[in-house]
């Protein structure tokens, strides 16, 4: 007898062709069609086969470093005088991101499917660099497409994934950043079908990647919420996370969508302001469209011509947002607000000095949006935040703007 | 409509030679230019026209058609001006098939219902649009083919016996085979490999079957001719209109002429194409 599904869940999504509502789907060229259903089939199989899941979590364990700590703000949270803040430290794992939870998941899928060759895109780096380290750790040739104005801002990331034996290929259409990286991407995979996996890097493109990357990367959600029973016998009040593309938030929200007692919190990249076109809202200042094999929030005209977008954070610097955020937002479940360039790298440099410790400008904006909650919420309360990454890559960045010599 | 496209095979079947389909950017390098590029094909020998859409992420193509829809879309080219390019041409020209060529979100944001209205009306006898497989039928594929608007969908070399009838089930006026898998504008493959290719294909389906991806000289469009129903060059187009450009961008009196040249070059490779295949 078929289980009888919880209706009153908002965990089980996507349907079987991949929508989450109206958004997802696979909206790709024909030629790619058979290699995503190829992907689908063995990832179907992946999901539930024992030694998958052993080796996922012997890797987790043993070259990631899972599971990362839960830690407590104690200071951060003394200085905003409000809720008890702690952080997911996911920019403690092997490369210094949650980056690395998708990579080595589907790098163990590629193996399973034969592949031989790796591409992948990168906006900020950390992806290129997570997939350049698993594809150096499984011994295959790796290919990363950058936006060539990514490449200048990330220059320490280019190099580390120069390091590691990657090829990185600069990108010059379009603004040259995630967007232009992507579309690259797609053309080489479209070229070389035969051996080449697509290692995409965030919760977006056609199904199943926004289901896959989500479950490799929900790891973060599943051990904070179990930690956080441990350190505080109860669930936070609100969980907070950075999105651009949406993998590390939805990595940590997915775990809770069903605990009605937890409110949740996307930050966007508000860039210098909503009111231009030099910010990455897809949710709150986009709309409804198709690009890069999905159905999501884009910024985009009244043509349909997909925008450029701006933020001060390389990996929020895309003009969509994968589709699962797109569905939690028309249905309320999760919040979605804008924090601007200046707002982030104000709370980079407040973490920095009160907690030692040097976020990425990603997540970042999600600290800032902490910042403004906190003192407004009671000192019982908690708050959950994923730290995505570490802020080393952005030191010049940073530097620069804060017209700092180095 | 798609009576025109079904007349247009016919003929051209009775004829005994294949299609030249020509595909170009509307709008490149700006809608007055492109309109007499558009006009010009027919006399030039091009029995169907592909009209390109410009969009921001041709996912699809390679540097020299995501070149043109760049130039087309700084000219200020949207998915309402192309339409306006089949409607004037259309006024002039009653028995060309034109089929639009491009990506989704235009037309979505455009809407769907009212998109198909305005081609009817423009004159379009079909679609191709890259980022619709057949799994995304219910999108535009279906509410088309209640229009009588054609959907012409790509098979390509990853599209395999199993899932051939698939891609064939809801096609209609007729196939576009992709000879490698790819970008638009790359290196042509073996005819040889393309003539086997273009048989197994017609073992799943009636419909004419048309040859692109690579055609860039008359001996090409011979070479592909001799096997398929329709040979479609694109880049070669896009190039050549390129090529004539100043140096910021804007055509010359060069750029129509040249597309005429080119065309009528390949058009004689497509009709001397019939005689190879009648010997």
């Amino acid at each position: 007898m078929n289980e009888t599904p919880n209706l009153n869940s908002f965990k089980t999504g996507p349907d079987e062709d991949g929508r989450f509502g109206i958004f997802g789907g696979r909206f790709v060229a024909e030629t790619l069609m058979p290699l995503i259903l190829d992907l689908q089939d063995e990832w179907n199989k992946a999901k539930t086969d024992p030694e998958f899941q052993a080796e996922l979590k012997h890797l987790g364990a043993h070259y990631i470093g899972r599971p990362s700590p839960l830690y407590f703000a104690e200071r951060l949270t003394a200085e905003l005088g409000g809720a008890k803040i702690y952080f997911k430290r996911e920019e403690l794992n092997h490369t210094g991101s949650h980056k690395i939870n998708n990579c080595i998941g589907q790098i163990l899928l590629a193996k399973r499917m034969g592949k031989t060759r790796i591409i992948a895109e990168t906006g900020a780096g950390q992806h290129g660099v997570a997939s350049a380290t698993v594809a150096a750790r499984f011994g295959l040739p790796c290919v990363v497409y950058m936006g060539a104005t990514d490449v200048e801002r990330q220059a320490p990331n280019v190099f580390r994934m120069k390091l590691l034996g990657a090829e990185v290929k600069p990108v010059t259409a379009g603004s040259g950043t995630l967007k232009d990286a992507m579309n690259e991407a797609l053309r080489d995979w479209v070229t070389n079908v035969d051996d080449t996996y697509y290692l995409i890097g965030t919760a977006a493109g056609p199904h199943p990647y926004p289901e896959m990357v989500r479950d490799f990367q929900a790891v973060i959600g599943t051990e904070a919420r179990a930690q956080m029973l441990e350190a505080e016998g109860r669930l936070p009040d609100l969980v907070v996370a950075a999105v651009g593309g949406g993998s590390n938030a939805i990595g940590i929200f997915h775990p809770f969508l069903d605990d009605e007692s937890v409110k949740i919190v996307g930050v966007e990249a508000g860039g210098k302001g909503l009111e231009g076109d030099e910010h990455c809202a897809s949710i709150t200042a986009g709309s409804p469209g198709v690009l890069h094999g999905n159905r999501t929030y884009l910024l985009q005209d009244s043509d349909g011509q997909i925008k450029e977008g701006h933020s001060i954070s390389a990996g929020l610097d895309y003009p969509g947002i994968g589709p699962e955020h797109s569905w939690l937002a028309d249905i309320g479940r999760v919040e979605y607000v804008p924090i601007m360039d200046h707002e982030a790298l104000e709370a980079f440099q407040t973490l920095t000095r009160l907690e030692g410790i040097i976020p990425a400008l990603e997540p970042s904006h999600a600290i800032a949006e902490v910042i403004k909650r906190a003192p407004k919420m009671r000192k019982d309360e908690i708050i959950l935040m994923n730290l995505s990454g570490r802020g080393d890559k952005d030191i010049f960045t940073v530097g620069k703007l804060l017209g700092m010599g180095l | 409509m798609t009576a025109r496209m079904d007349k247009r095979f016919a003929d051209l079947a009775a004829e005994g030679r294949p299609a030249l389909v020509t595909y170009f950017m509307a709008g490149d390098p700006d809608f007055e230019t492109s309109l007499a590029i558009m006009k010009a094909l027919p006399s030039a020998g091009s029995d169907i026209i592909e009209l390109g859409m410009p969009f921001s992420d041709p996912m699809a193509d390679g540097p020299a058609i995501q070149l043109a829809g760049q130039r087309a879309l700084k000219g200020g080219q949207t998915l309402v001006k192309t339409l306006e390019i089949a409607r004037r041409f259309r006024a002039d020209d009653q028995d060309t098939p034109i089929v639009l060529m491009g990506y989704y979100n235009p037309i979505y944001i455009h809407g769907v219902d009212r998109f198909l209205d305005d081609a009817l009306e423009a004159g379009i006898d079909g679609l191709i649009v890259v980022d619709l497989p057949p799994e995304m039928d219910d999108e535009l594929c279906i509410p088309a083919l209640k229009k009588d608007i054609n959907f012409i969908r790509l098979a390509t070399p990853t599209t395999d016996d199993k899932r051939l009838p698939k891609v064939l089930e809801n096609t209609s006026g007729f196939v576009y085979y992709v000879s490698m898998n790819g970008i638009t504008g790359s290196a042509l493959p073996d005819p040889a490999l393309i003539g086997g290719a273009v048989q197994r294909i017609k073992g799943h389906t009636k419909l004419p079957v048309c040859v692109g991806f690579g055609v860039k000289t008359a001996e090409h469009a011979r070479a592909i001719g001799a096997s398929a129903d329709g040979v479609v060059v694109g880049t070669a187009i896009v190039n050549q209109v390129a090529s004539s450009l100043t140096e910021d961008g804007h055509s010359t009196g060069a750029t129509v002429p040249g597309v005429e040249t080119l065309v009528r070059g390949l058009a004689a490779g497509v009709r001397s194409a019939k005689l190879v295949a009648a010997e």
